[in-house]
């Protein structure tokens, strides 16, 4: 292992820094605020789907915009998810993106 | 205490591989072994430091990363909301140390337990420690040992990052309305993807998302909302 892998980029620094109080936030805010605040209604179906809207955006390129392979490996990937395991899944996603890529491209 | 381990020994032992990946990936984006043990000791979520590792590049884009496990991690507020009438016992100091420990895991399975019987502290921190414990060492054994493995997307392993997010979408889907929120999400992450530089795309996506959750309502306090 080298010295360059040792070490610790303070921007690097900055996000994890940035990551772990937000995420914090996150873990006790439910808590402090629920005797004061009742979160319900829209305001409760809209946090509701924040955090699937984030892993769609996230994948977004990757699925639709990268090429034929990775949209038909994304589709069996959702297919398999929906019978297996999770990691079943993932290992027939990543395998079947290497055989589409090997037969498309 | 031999509950806690007991019950929470299954998602430790799951966890394992995704650890081990997670690790392997961060070490090809550059992540050295002590930022990824940082960032687990201090953030310790698993779909953030997924999608944080996934958009990590140089120079480290840090104000993004934070954003975006602000977004990931809103479902906590939730969780917490509800687990606080059950941990109300607990005292502010350990309830600031378990809700640390909280994780959609330990959730689940305090909501389990809550159900059945009083929860009590050392149960809640007997899980929260042993996967806290656990994720640190398998994501830095992974970054340790992800620089040996070479270009990524020899074997397909960047489309890892697709394959478990999909996955992760599975789990999360509630009906109808999830896919609504998940289709405006994707609409407007493409079309920002395509218009501007930079991952703002992912921001603009959960924003387009959460809107959409909104303006379609809850699923059961609809119609006492419109009485109100």
């Amino acid at each position: 292992m080298t010295l360059d892998a040792l070490q610790i980029d303070p921007l690097a620094l900055a996000a994890i820094a940035g990551m772990a109080l937000v995420t914090y936030a996150s873990r006790i805010g439910g808590w402090l605020v629920i005797r004061r605040l009742v979160v319900s209604g829209r305001a409760r179906a809209a946090l509701e789907a924040v955090p699937g809207a984030v892993l769609a955006a996230v994948i977004t390129p990757a699925v639709l915009a990268t090429g034929p392979a990775e949209t038909a490996a994304a589709a069996i990937t959702v297919v398999a998810a929906l019978r297996l395991p999770q990691l079943a899944a993932i290992v027939i996603g990543v395998v079947s993106v290497v055989i589409l890529r090997a037969v498309l491209y | 205490m031999r509950d806690g381990a007991i019950d929470v020994l299954p998602a430790a032992v799951a966890v394992v591989p995704f650890a081990l990946l997670l690790g392997a990936l961060a070490a090809q984006k550059g992540i050295s072994v002590p930022e990824m043990v940082l960032m687990s000791a201090t953030v310790f979520a698993g779909s953030a430091q997924f999608v944080a590792v996934d958009i990590w590049r140089e120079p480290v884009p840090w104000l993004l990363l934070t954003v975006t496990a602000l977004m990931i991690n809103l479902r906590h507020l939730l969780m917490g909301a509800s687990l606080a009438g059950k941990i109300g016992h607990f005292g502010t100091g350990t309830s600031l140390i378990a809700l640390f420990t909280m994780v959609d895991e330990t959730w689940a399975l305090a909501e389990r337990r809550a159900a059945r019987t009083k929860l009590s502290a050392t149960y809640f921190l007997t899980m929260g420690l042993i996967l806290y414990v656990n994720w640190i060492g398998w994501t830095g054994l992974g970054a340790a040992l992800g620089g040996l493995i070479g270009d990524p997307s020899r074997y397909g392993a960047d489309f890892a990052f697709p394959a478990i997010f999909l996955t992760l979408l599975v789990g999360l889907w509630q009906g109808p309305r999830t896919g609504v929120a998940i289709a405006a999400s994707a609409i407007v992450a493409a079309l920002v993807y395509l218009s501007f530089e930079g991952p703002w795309f992912i921001a603009a996506g959960g924003i387009a998302g959460a809107l959409a959750g909104a303006v379609i309502g809850p699923a059961d306090e609809a119609v006492t909302e419109t009485v109100e």
